[in-house]
């Protein structure tokens, strides 16, 4: 895809989720909209995922940790084919297959995400797997700068290194805000290059919501031979919609039909201009 | 369903033992099998597999949750993954793991906790593992395994293999004898296995405590009390049609386990009957709600009358209700 096709990809992506948001009444915006770009690049330039082989065992995985997001990743799995994209009409709605976490009962996710800290671990595993079976597939997983202190993460980032994982990629959605403010103010895990760096991990920065700087860099994954890879994403939470971006209300707010509109104005404008 | 094993050889000893032999024997023929380890392979008796078998052992290092994680992902990969650690440890610090990486997103990991119980004895609370019935039972698909004796402990890491599912191993350090010689009476996960059979009472034990309530059963059996002794080593899924078969059969009933007496296979035992309309003497025996007193395995047991004294002082306290 050319960087035009994927700047365009991107928001009409946004655009469905805060459709699919609007139309469940829950969500999590802010967190959805600073992924979209690299979950985008990923489905569309990266992984080596599709509906056709979903079971084969040599398909690349990708494990979504920042499971709260999901908006993101069902609009991306519903454009790559996995189900009818109608059917997140029913998002979160009774007795949906579609509910506010990836779940395996949904064609195209990997596992059962939603408590934070578990997307690393199992990630490290199914990639420990790759190598013990000799095969050339890679893990992704993208956690949520939120998500860091929780103490699994570092456990898996030792266990990634000292078996040297470079069929392992991390991608930080580093968009700076997390439920209760700032992540710096909440607990301050700053610098992340340098603490992973120290942990044997290959580290690179990126502008999270650049699709061509994404696609360059996920390219270039592994970073260094024998060293599990890091993609520190700057994000902006809400991307796309000047009145979320970077506004803490958004984590998890749900746009009324006003906002909404003028939401989806922003991004058609945004359309039209690419 | 399998006979009593042929292979005397591994009887008389630790259960964990056996599982670390058993499958080490099954690994050599079989790469996807991976024991993943916290440091614990010492513990699990793991050290020879580790050397026999090294690029089928995964060690971690002290750090349960991601133990349970890495195991998961290995098992969404096809491995048939062990992820062996104190009992203790990994039903505690790791059950969000255990909820929601193995059983919630359905990777096959065979959980194995070591050194059960009160088998940690002095080392005290932080080691005992009396809470692991009560948390497994309120999860969702995994299958909950506590074998008696060297026999059954082979049979259920067979067919943990062959399960292509979520279960939970425990086993005890302590050396454990055959309970019967009786070829006829075999093992199968979800089926309890009667070791003796009488019609006063029904005693239902599993793990470690089988032993001291078969020895309860001949001292009942001393006093003209017939026992029925049942190794209920699969404490979920419950074997109900052997509970409802006791029911109608026995005139009272006396569940012994190793684990707290909150939330353990005596209260599955008595949910079920309850709700079945049985109305029968019946007594939960194990550690009550309370950090238990110092003192080895067997003085913490003996101390809440998990032995073969206690046992038969109970059922004969029960039957003159």
């Amino acid at each position: 895809m050319t960087n035009k096709e994927l700047a365009k990809k991107s928001a009409e992506y946004r655009k469905k989720i805060l459709k699919y948001i609007v139309g469940a009444k829950a969500g999590h915006t802010g967190g959805s909209l600073s992924c979209t770009d690299i979950l985008n690049v990923l489905y569309n330039e990266i992984l080596n995922v599709s509906p056709e082989n979903f079971g084969s065992p040599d398909r690349d995985r990708y494990i979504q940790s920042k499971g709260h997001c999901v908006e993101a990743l069902f609009v991306v799995l519903a454009d790559q084919g996995f189900f009818p994209e109608g059917d997140l009409e029913t998002l979160c709605k009774y007795k949906s297959h579609y509910i506010g976490h990836p779940t395996r009962k949904v064609h195209g996710v990997e596992q059962n995400t939603g408590a934070l800290g578990h997307g690393l671990p199992i990630a490290v595993g199914t990639a420990l797997a790759a190598k013990m079976d000799k095969k050339a597939y890679r893990v992704f997983t993208m956690l949520g700068d939120g998500e860091l202190p929780e103490g699994s993460n570092w456990e898996a980032a030792l266990t990634a290194a000292h078996y040297k994982l470079d069929n392992v990629c991390a991608i930080i959605d580093n968009n700076k805000l997390q439920i209760t403010g700032p992540n710096t103010e909440v607990c301050d895990t700053d610098p992340i290059d340098a603490k992973f760096e120290s942990f044997g991990w290959a580290v690179r920065e990126v502008d999270g919501n650049d699709v061509k700087a994404l696609k360059e860099v996920l390219n270039a994954v592994p970073f260094e031979k024998g060293k599990p890879s890091l993609v520190i994403a700057h994000t902006v939470k809400g991307k796309g919609v000047s009145f979320m971006e970077n506004t803490l209300k958004w984590h998890h707010g749900v746009p009324d039909q006003q906002q909404y509109e003028t939401a989806i104005a922003e991004l058609d404008s945004v359309l039209a201009n690419i | 369903m399998g006979a009593v094993t042929t292979d005397t050889s591994i009887n008389g000893k630790p259960n964990q033992d056996v599982f670390a032999a058993v499958l080490q024997q099954l690994a050599t023929a079989d790469r996807d099998i991976i024991a993943v380890t916290s440091d614990s392979r010492g513990s699990g008796k793991l050290v020879k597999f580790g050397t026999d078998l090294p690029e089928q052992i995964v060690e971690i290092g002290i750090a349960e949750q991601n133990l349970v994680g890495v195991a998961a992902g290995l098992a969404s990969a096809g491995k048939k993954a062990f992820a062996v650690s104190p009992a203790c440890f990994l039903t505690a610090r790791a059950l969000e793991q255990i909820k929601n990486d193995v059983c919630y997103s359905d990777n096959p990991v065979r959980l194995v906790g070591i050194s059960a119980g009160v088998s940690y004895g002095a080392l005290g609370t932080t080691h005992h593992s009396l809470h692991d019935f009560a948390v497994l039972r309120a999860i969702n698909n995994i299958t909950i395994v506590v074998p008696a004796d060297n026999f059954e402990t082979e049979q259920a890491v067979k067919a943990a293999v062959k399960s292509n599912k979520p279960v939970y191993l425990r086993f005890g350090k302590k050396s454990m004898p055959l309970l019967t010689d009786d070829e006829t009476v075999g093992f199968e996960i979800g089926k309890g296995r009667v070791v003796t059979k009488g019609k006063d009472i029904a005693i239902i034990a599993n793990g470690e405590t089988v032993y001291p309530a078969l020895q309860a059963a001949q001292k009942l059996a001393e006093q003209g009390v017939a026992a029925t002794v049942v190794s209920m080593h699969t404490v979920k899924p419950l074997d109900t049609a052997l509970l409802s078969a006791i029911a109608e059969e026995t005139g009272a009933i006396v569940t012994v386990e190793e684990h707290m007496v909150n939330g353990g296979m005596g209260e599955a035992c008595a949910s079920y009957l309850l709700q079945q309309g049985y109305q029968k003497p019946f007594k939960i025996m194990g550690i009550p709600d309370e950090y238990t007193v110092t003192g080895s395995q067997v003085e913490i047991l003996n101390h809440y009358g998990v032995s073969a004294d206690g046992i038969s002082a109970e059922a004969l306290k029960i039957l003159k209700q």
